[in-house]
């Protein structure tokens, strides 16, 4: 297979930074927002050459049983992810905030709903 | 008459998208990567659901309690109505693609034209199916132009689908007796009006692909007179109505 | 299965972190990309993926044979949707495959070099259209045993992978059965390629499911990993005690004369499939399998332009945004 070409054809610039020559399309993580107004959710991933080619990638892949009206893609690579040893720091503190929890509280039946 | 020229357009609608669809589908589980596979079938899907319809109703127009698929499967060459591009092998993915974007960009206009038709059942099957061929024409121009500027290799390959395919494209906009029939009907746009409109989008698009359209314009035709196919559309049909010819009468 | 035979690798790590790693696979917990795990765990599940994801691929060639030739415009459409769900089913599988390290380009290379293998099914030949219909009913069928359960498997990216293709696959037994149930209520030709078709894919498909316990050496390991969730042995029967009574309604006769229901194991004896014809076609030797790997690396070298062309234009479109700004 012949590589990008610096100069076949006039007004397209050579170009000069390429992403990982593996030849393979980049990863990129999908999110979609469906029909009842939740937040989009992560729902796969798949390749596509640039972001505009995944969204499309995105709809066809993911959106096949109508499952979507809004679509995000972000590239697997820019995707910061926490590391699984912080698992305790991150997410035990919150173990002890039981007064978050609407539960906590007790409230007479005489009340009513609350 | 009229009526005829109402069953004439409508195979017309309805073979075009019949021999489309079939000829995209033969990638299945063969395109250049899965997002394509998949994007691929999603087209051929669209364009047979829009089959059924066109010929569902050419076939009521017809009577004789005939349906759009004794339209698709008993008929022979002859009598098949669609653009000779269409037919065409696919070549390789830059020959499926470049066709599929010629004609989307006709498609898309001229369905965007039906949706206003005077008839009410080809406006309601136009806005459907203008939907789908908005998005067929958004990725079929944008690999168009990706594969034109990409390597040296997808240029030339591009530019070579691009000459093979040109002298096909005229036959879109021949009009004849049944598309003058139709305008006069306000049943569907004069043909000869969406020419320079289709023409100004894909130079354009062209242009942005870094191709050059050729300069002759001369343009193949008897496809959708029906009065000369290529080789190819026999040998589809072949495949196509292998089972309805050697079981017939038989349900599936 | 769509994974048969598949090696478990040894593992060579810290006793102690093994064993805290069992310890939550034992309590039910999910195995995310960056957790620590064994390097047995990871390598047997990249192949069982792989091997997952080509078969989906792979198996969309035995019934995109049939697209060109589908009877009816609504029989084309219903067979092209499953295939290309099919598709989409291995996109899934490769995707999470990535998560432990691979790329899918390495994975092809893999399956097109025959260092992974796919599904044994899919080196049998479609010869008629009530293939479709057996390939939905059994395959499919055979197939759903399997994956039901791994959606409850420890690796968390595979398990939500199998949560997503069951729920695609829904359908696709039945419109299987849908076919043979309209064969079988047809013509005599009809009924005859019906029977036809069941009489070549019966043993293909009890196959699927590997050989016997006795002989498959590397279950255990996998299975306390929970990678792989049911022996093969019930698999198997199960999926024979739910066709039997499929077959009766299709008034379609299972191509076995030792097939008798045994009231006291609440199940059908039947015949073992011919191990030695299962051994051949792994080893390339079945009717189809020249056919299939060839078809695939034809389609990866004739796409190679595609690809790179498509790369070379996003990296050109990149620093003209670059430049611009």
């Amino acid at each position: 297979m012949s590589s990008p070409s610096p100069s076949a054809y006039p007004d397209t610039p050579p170009p000069d930074k390429e992403p990982k020559r593996t030849g393979e399309w980049p990863l990129w993580e999908v999110f979609i927002r469906g029909q009842h107004g939740l937040s989009h959710r992560h729902v796969g991933s798949l390749h596509a050459p640039d972001a505009e080619m995944a969204i499309k990638n995105a709809r066809d892949v993911y959106t096949r049983r109508n499952e979507g009206v809004s679509i995000w893609v972000v590239e697997a690579e820019r995707v910061t992810a926490s590391a699984p040893g912080d698992k305790e720091a991150l997410y035990d503190p919150s173990n002890s905030k039981v007064y978050r929890h609407p539960t906590f509280f007790d409230i007479p039946d005489e009340v009513g709903h609350m | 008459m009229a009526d005829n020229a109402l069953f004439q357009f409508l195979l017309r609608m309805g073979d075009n998208t019949l021999v489309l669809g079939h000829r995209v589908s033969e990638w299945c589980g063969k395109a250049p990567v899965l997002e394509e596979d998949i994007a691929l079938a999603n087209t051929a899907l669209d364009l047979i659901g829009q089959t059924q319809m066109w010929l569902g109703y050419a076939a009521e127009l017809q009577g004789e309690a005939k349906t759009a698929d004794d339209l698709a499967y008993l008929r022979d060459v002859w009598d098949f109505r669609n653009l000779l591009m269409l037919e065409r092998p696919n070549l390789d993915f830059g020959h499926t693609m470049m066709r599929q974007y010629l004609f989307d960009a006709y498609h898309h206009l001229l369905l965007g034209k039906l949706a206003g038709s005077s008839d009410p059942r080809v406006a309601e099957i136009a806005a459907k199916s203008v939907k789908e061929a908005a998005y067929h024409l958004d990725r079929s121009g944008e690999t168009v132009v990706a594969l034109g500027d990409g390597t040296a290799e997808s240029h030339r390959r591009m530019q070579d689908a691009l000459d093979l395919l040109w002298p096909f494209a005229g036959e879109m906009f021949l009009a004849d007796d049944v598309d003058d029939a139709m305008a006069a009907a306000g049943i569907a746009p004069e043909l000869a009006a969406l020419k320079a409109e289709w023409e100004s989008s894909v130079r354009a698009t062209l242009r942005d692909a870094s191709l050059t359209v050729p300069d002759d314009d001369f343009a193949h035709k008897g496809g959708k007179t029906g009065r000369q196919h290529t080789e190819h559309l026999g040998h589809m049909l072949a495949q196509m109505q292998f089972l309805q010819r050697a079981y017939p009468g038989a349900s599936w | 299965m769509y994974a048969q035979m598949i090696k478990s690798e040894a593992t060579q790590d810290d006793p102690a972190l093994l064993e805290a790693f069992q310890a939550r696979i034992d309590d039910n917990q999910k195995i995310e990309p960056k957790d620590w795990m064994p390097e047995g765990y990871r390598k047997t599940l990249i192949r069982q993926i792989g091997q997952h994801a080509h078969s989906e691929i792979v198996g969309q060639l035995p019934e995109g044979n049939w697209i060109t030739r589908a009877p009816t415009l609504e029989r084309k459409a219903i067979l092209l949707a499953k295939v290309q769900d099919e598709a989409g089913h291995g996109l899934y599988l490769y995707c999470a495959a990535e998560t432990l390290g691979v790329s899918r380009d390495e994975l092809f290379e893999m399956l097109h070099s025959g260092r992974m293998k796919y599904s044994s099914i899919f080196n049998y030949p479609t010869l008629t259209w009530a293939d479709m219909g057996a390939v939905g009913w059994l395959v499919d069928g055979a197939a759903i045993m399997n994956q039901v359960p791994l959606q409850r498997t420890s690796y968390g990216p595979y398990a939500r992978a199998m949560v997503r293709i069951c729920k695609e696959e829904s359908f696709h037994q039945r419109q299987g059965y849908d076919i043979m149930m309209k064969m079988c209520k047809g013509t005599d030709a009809q009924k005859k390629m019906a029977q036809d078709a069941l009489n070549r894919l019966w043993y293909p498909s009890l196959m699927m499911f590997g050989p016997s316990d006795k002989d498959s050496v590397h279950s255990e390991q996998s299975m306390a990993w929970k990678i792989k969730m049911n022996t093969n042995d019930e698999l198997r029967q199960k999926f024979v005690d739910q066709t039997v009574p499929q077959a009766e309604y299709l008034g379609l006769s299972v191509p076995d004369e030792n097939l008798k229901w045994n009231e006291e194991k609440g199940g059908y004896d039947f015949s073992e499939p011919d191990w030695s014809e299962f051994y051949d076609v792994l080893k390339g030797n079945g009717p189809c399998n020249t056919e299939r790997l060839n078809t695939r690396k034809q389609a990866w070298a004739d796409g190679a332009w595609v690809r790179e062309g498509m790369l070379a234009h996003a990296a050109k479109k990149r620093i003209a945004k670059v430049a611009a700004q």
